[in-house]
């Protein structure tokens, strides 16, 4: 049994699991230990304020508002979970988008300009297309694809440019995002797609549900009654279970972890790197594109067309979804959770007490940080177990030492007697 | 055109001290991806301690005394302190990247999230809106020099010249330029540069010459900084109107992309931000740009729409990258954190 266990904590995969969720509580105390400060420091603020604040950074998930001599209550919120798992669909797709660049050894920062790019192409189709003519459900089809295709182009830009002129991704990843933003905008402010029917809507784009399109819901509001949840989370699940298959058990996989690796001596061994590059890019940006498509797809979302200034946050957020799970894409399913968690909470604190949804920025970049050195955490957490496992053995040692003693004592005996 | 050259010059000064500021890090062999989250935080320090200069009542009285002098000594003290907490910030990635060795790209984009994430939520706390405003909303003006103050009339004319660079700037242009040449001077021309820069490139050969490559880089980091702090600032006063919203419209990023246009090189990135600014004042005031002073604004009758302005300062540098990565030359240990046994 002691066997077993220590095996098992020697296993690579639960010491990243254990990385992670160190990192993870970490951040939360930074977050807390910040809010306390404020607390503490703010006129405005009492000390019940900071106590309800640091429950709400913790537990903000489960709650449920005030009661009414005005404390706090926790339970199960079904509107708050339904409303995590819609808040994760795109969470989880950008944070698969960047982590299938990470395997290849490129830093996917650009989410955010080919989520952009998905968005526009996906709005475009599914407003566009009349649903008088054309079956809603193909149109969704075809928006989603129109999104997956558009993100994997601007994804693809910044891959040529890196496998062809060698320029850093990340450099050309960031021009790109600004690059979509003013191109987004520009399409957006030509189009005839702005809503004009709903007063103080300015600046928004029409709702797909205008056009009869929207994700199914699949029974999943009977589940979580009073959230925004749809079928987008499911699809998001089946993509991660897609990419983990394609990383890890095909040919395509293994060439593009090869280049992630050593480029050169994937060249050597006859992997087309250059092709490979391009191609990892193409795919982190079709599932960047996919995210911003089921996003707005959803049917109750409504994009904000003037967005040169800004870029989405969804975009960023996919970068500490992906290094959280270490890059696993089973794993970025449930830090995608994990994180739209956060945010949900961020909401509730926001409602619920004088402090902002900032707060949980800060802890999410927290957890970036740490995760920076995650090898040394990991490490960290290693050679505790490993002084744990010598101690263990030093101390097991000489029990056997004494028993084998014993044992050949015993046999001499024996023998002395058989001589007698 | 004196219309454009100060807007040029409003735009280039703050991207040409935050690419200095990437250039030692960078030379010292850490990349500083966090540019944009350090100018972030060196903008929302500044506005606080103009904020409290205003509470304290100094600047008003110095203003109402029509003290110039004091006044841009408060605002070079407001750039100063930029600077310290800048240098400050700039810590927790050089903690990260050289004691722990931790991977730069990831260290410096966890600053960039930090930054705003923690300025917004001080922010909210604070002003219990998005935007840090000054408490007096024209104190920002009070740090423009203009001919009043110099002795001219109103009504005196100074010429081209004379109204280009006297007139309506702020003093932060001329001392960023003076720090720009002597922090050049400093990387090139003393011990201390050279040190700073062979560690960029060979920090295992600067430390078997006994060379501290970890003192070297934090050096680095920290100029970095103090520098990406200031010209945090000087973009709040100067574009921003002195106002602080964790947000600097990506110029962090665009400075770093004028270092890598630039070659690493002072003189080429002062060059560069020189033309950066020139496309972000285009950019941001196209309708109102008269070439020959005619009163025909020649931009805005060609019919094009804005947004392709707006983008063209990043399209550039994408297109400038493809033709400049073949002669672009980074330091040779940039990104690889320094390990004493490695050969």
């Amino acid at each position: 049994m002691k066997q077993k266990l220590s095996a098992f904590w020697a296993k690579d995969g639960t010491r990243s699991v254990c990385a992670s969720l160190i990192s993870i509580l970490i951040g939360m105390a930074v977050g807390s230990i910040i809010v306390i400060i404020v607390g503490l420091t703010s006129k405005t603020i009492s000390s019940k304020g900071a106590w309800e604040g640091v429950r709400l950074v913790f537990a903000g998930i489960c709650s449920t508002g005030r009661d009414t001599v005005g404390n706090l209550t926790f339970g199960f919120s079904p509107v708050n979970l339904g409303n995590t798992l819609f808040r994760a669909t795109p969470l989880i797709l950008t944070g698969l988008s960047v982590a299938v660049a990470f395997k290849t050894g490129l830093f996917n920062i650009g989410a955010a300009g080919q989520y952009l790019a998905g968005t526009a192409a996906t709005l475009f189709i599914a407003l566009e297309i009349p649903s008088a003519v054309v079956p809603a459900w193909i149109i969704w089809i075809l928006a989603f694809l129109g999104g997956l295709l558009a993100g994997a182009f601007w994804g693809a830009i910044p891959g040529t440019l890196k496998a062809l002129l060698n320029i850093n991704e990340v450099l050309t990843s960031i021009m790109t995002n600004w690059i979509a933003a003013n191109l987004v905008t520009w399409f957006f402010d030509i189009s005839n797609l702005k809503n004009v029917v709903e007063y103080g809507k300015t600046g928004y784009i029409y709702k797909t549900s205008f056009n009869g399109v929207s994700t199914p819901k699949l029974g999943l509001d009977k589940l979580f009654p009073g959230s925004q949840v749809n079928a987008g989370i499911l699809i998001a699940i089946v993509l991660a279970v897609l990419v983990y298959i394609m990383m890890s058990k095909t040919t395509l996989g293994y060439e593009l972890k090869a280049c992630g690796a050593n480029r050169h001596a994937a060249r050597y061994a006859g992997i087309r790197d250059k092709r490979n590059i391009v191609l990892s890019m193409a795919i982190a940006g079709a599932l960047s594109g996919v995210a911003g498509s089921l996003y707005w797809l959803s049917g109750n979302t409504e994009f904000f067309w003037s967005t040169y200034q800004s870029l989405p946050d969804a975009g960023f957020n996919g970068i500490p979804v992906a290094l959280l799970a270490v890059n696993n894409p089973i794993a970025v399913v449930f830090t995608g959770i994990f994180m739209s968690a956060l945010t949900v909470a961020g909401q509730q604190l926001k409602n619920l007490t004088a402090y902002n949804e900032y707060i949980t920025n800060v802890i999410t970049a927290t957890i970036v940080y740490l995760s920076a050195f995650y090898l040394v955490i990991k490490m960290w957490i290693s050679g505790r177990k490993k002084r744990k496992i010598n101690k263990v053995q030093t101390s097991a040692v000489p029990d056997s030492a004494d028993e084998t003693q014993k044992a050949l004592l015993d046999e001499n005996a024996r023998k002395e007697g058989d001589a007698q | 055109m004196t219309f454009l050259i100060q807007q040029t010059l409003i735009y280039a000064i703050p991207l040409m001290i935050v690419a200095l500021a990437g250039i030692f890090a960078e030379r010292s062999g850490v990349i500083n991806l966090a540019l944009e989250g350090m100018m972030i935080f060196g903008a929302f320090v500044g506005v606080m301690f103009v904020n409290l200069l205003l509470k304290s009542g100094a600047m008003e009285a110095a203003k109402q005394a029509d003290q110039w002098m004091k006044l841009q000594g408060f605002m070079f003290l407001t750039m100063l302190v930029s600077a310290a907490l800048g240098s400050v910030f700039s810590l927790l990635l050089s903690f990260a990247c050289i004691n722990l060795r931790a991977d730069q790209t990831i260290g410096g984009t966890a600053l960039n999230l930090l930054a705003p994430a923690l300025v917004l939520f001080l922010i909210r706390i604070i002003a219990n809106q998005n935007t840090l405003q000054l408490t007096k909303g024209d104190a920002a003006t009070w740090f423009m020099v203009k001919k009043t103050m110099l002795g001219y009339d109103k009504t005196d004319k100074l010429g081209f010249l004379g109204d280009t660079f006297i007139n309506k700037v702020y003093l932060t242009t001329y001392i960023v330029v003076l720090l720009f040449v002597i922090l050049s001077i400093i990387l090139y021309k003393t011990k201390f540069g050279l040190r700073l820069r062979s560690c960029g490139e060979n920090p295992q050969a600067a430390d078997s010459l006994g060379i501290n490559v970890i003192k070297m880089r934090y050096a680095g980091v920290s100029i970095s900084g103090a520098l990406a702090g200031m010209g945090g600032f000087v973009y709040a006063l100067t574009t921003a109107n002195c106002t602080s919203n964790g947000d600097v419209a990506g110029f962090g990023f665009l400075a770093l992309a004028v270092m890598i246009f630039g070659n690493w090189k002072p003189l080429n990135v002062a060059g560069a931000s020189l033309l950066f600014g020139l496309f972000k004042c285009i950019a941001a005031s196209y309708s109102s740009i008269d070439l020959n002073g005619n009163g025909v604004y020649e931009l805005a009758n060609i019919g094009l729409n804005a947004n392709f302005y707006r983008l063209l300062p990043y399209l550039i540098t994408l297109i400038v990258l493809m033709f400049t990565s073949k002669k672009s030359r980074a330091p040779k240990a940039e990104g690889i954190p320094y390990d004493k046994g490695a050969r």
